[in-house]
């Protein structure tokens, strides 16, 4: 059976149906793997693999990291903070030292949109975009697929609602785009001012009401406030934010339905979901972390597979 | 391409039947042991060998199957598949005697793969080989069947086909010999 369509994976625009299927066939098995005694497969001995983050991250680098190790795949990890990026050196001449070293894959996290689709035309290594910018989030799309998938079957006709800082956020770009192969209907939802002008292009809904939305999804997304990425205010106050746009237990109740709630994380308790519907039963926010070890294992083995011995 | 039947409908049947009375003979009641098959084609031996064993068995022996794609020793050496079928290895094998099932034994590779996966899910007190078809003398690592079907002396090129009534109509096992082009 053939590897994925792509050399690196850069962003769900350019991967195929095939490809999503074959990830998601993969990953399927190595969350098999990862629920063993011994959650570790002997595949990736001879392959080294660079984590390089030029933007802070917990979640996306850990699970990249046990991906690599639960494959025996060696690990390498790099953060600009501390790093000769603050003496100058360039993008292409941090990487290029780094696979110097005989690394065989890098992910790549950057603040710059585009910067793990540059890397890849000018280094040898195999790139995994972690996040660039405000663009893609490719695993993080994939991951949440799966974990919809795994709660709702196929996703052919479903509605999935994404919620928040959609200007800012790169996972709902990946999203929308992966949703949409997989045949769903995508709604973007919040204050005018974090949705971005001519997102209906996509093929998307637009709303502007939460309880309106909710009404209509079999499952909603809600996208983390980026005030980190927000140099003037977009919305009178978080509290304001939160009383417009959060997700509350009696919101739920109301609804006379259940959807299934998803946060790619870090969460704001209190902002975009209350704590007590980010732990109740609706939430698959763990999961989400759990299937991302093993969507990023198998993102890893299946572009391993192409790399000449 | 010319073949030679190795095993009838009915040789296939007597072989399967005896294999499960030599099992009986070692495990008994099958309290302490259980069959595990290599995906993908040693499953359906399990399963033939179960639905006897449950004909003999007051309570029939735990079952699982076991993908050994993650562990085998030529990933990017050649085009072998890469996704992997399906492990349900769903009890502890802790202690417990396992025989692991395939239905050719060839270089003994897929064996080794088979070994290695089978110990990350704990530590069997005992691990035995039951295959249908032993291709002798062409091993490429030390391992030997516990029990075998039958064996069968065959050349490099040589092809043996294990046919099952449940999926390709009708059970037998048959040698594939390329013609040799002079």
């Amino acid at each position: 059976m053939s590897s994925l369509s792509v050399d690196h994976l850069l962003g769900i625009r350019n991967l195929s149906v095939d490809d999503i299927e074959r990830i998601f066939q993969t990953a399927q098995s190595f969350k098999e793997v990862i629920n063993r005694p011994i959650k570790k497969v002997p595949s990736l001995r001879d392959i080294t693999l660079a984590n390089v983050f030029f933007e802070n991250s917990t979640r996306t680098r850990l699970s990249f990291e046990l991906a690599a190790k639960r494959l025996s795949a060696d690990v390498i990890n790099f953060t600009a903070s501390n790093s000769s990026v603050k003496k100058g050196e360039t993008l292409i001449d941090t990487v290029n030292n780094i696979i110097a070293m005989k690394v065989d894959m890098v992910v790549l996290r950057h603040a710059s949109p585009g910067a793990a689709s540059f890397l890849s035309k000018h280094t040898k290594a195999k790139i995994i975009n972690a996040g660039d910018g405000t663009h893609e989030h490719p695993t993080q799309a994939l991951l949440d697929a799966f974990s919809l998938r795994e709660k709702l079957g196929e996703l052919n006709g479903k509605r999935i609602a994404i919620i928040g800082d959609i200007l800012h956020s790169r996972v709902a770009l990946s999203n929308i785009y992966c949703l949409q192969k997989l045949g769903a209907e995508v709604l973007v939802c919040g204050p005018s001012s974090l949705i971005p002008k001519g997102i209906d292009s996509l093929g998307v809904k637009v709303s502007h009401d939460l309880t309106e939305t909710l009404l209509w999804c079999d499952a909603a997304n809600f996208l983390r406030i980026q005030l980190e990425r927000q140099d003037s205010p977009f919305f009178p106050s978080l509290r304001d934010y939160a009383l417009q746009f959060g997700l509350t237990s009696e919101i739920m109740e109301s609804l006379n339905k259940s959807i299934i709630v998803m946060h790619p994380g870090p969460i704001n308790r209190g902002v975009e979901i209350s704590s007590s519907v980010a732990d109740s039963s609706d939430s698959i926010i763990l999961d989400q972390v759990e299937n991302g070890v093993a969507i990023r294992m198998a993102v890893i083995y299946l572009l391993a597979a192409q790399i000449e011995r | 391409m010319e073949k030679q039947v190795i095993l009838d409908p009915q040789q296939f049947d007597l072989t399967v039947t005896r294999l499960c009375h030599e099992l009986l003979e070692q495990h008994a009641d099958f309290s302490n042991s259980v069959l595990i098959g290599l995906q993908p084609r040693g499953i359906h031996l399990v399963s033939r060998m179960l639905d006897k064993l449950q004909e003999i068995l007051p309570t029939p022996p735990i079952c699982g199957n076991l993908d050994i794609t993650f562990h085998r020793d030529d990933f990017r050496r050649r085009e072998i598949p890469l996704i992997p079928s399906v492990t349900n290895i769903d009890f502890s094998i802790e202690n417990k005697k396992v025989i692991l099932v395939d239905d050719v034994l060839y270089t003994g590779r897929t064996i080794r793969s088979g070994l290695d996966a089978l110990l990350t899910f704990g530590r069997p007190i005992q691990v035995q080989l039951l295959v249908l078809i032993d291709r002798r003398f062409k091993r490429d690592l030390p391992i030997q069947a516990d029990y075998i079907g039958k064996s069968v002396d065959t050349l490099n090129h040589e092809r043996v086909k294990v046919s099952w009534k449940n999926i390709d109509g009708e059970d037998r096992v048959e040698l594939y010999i390329k013609q040799t082009h002079e």
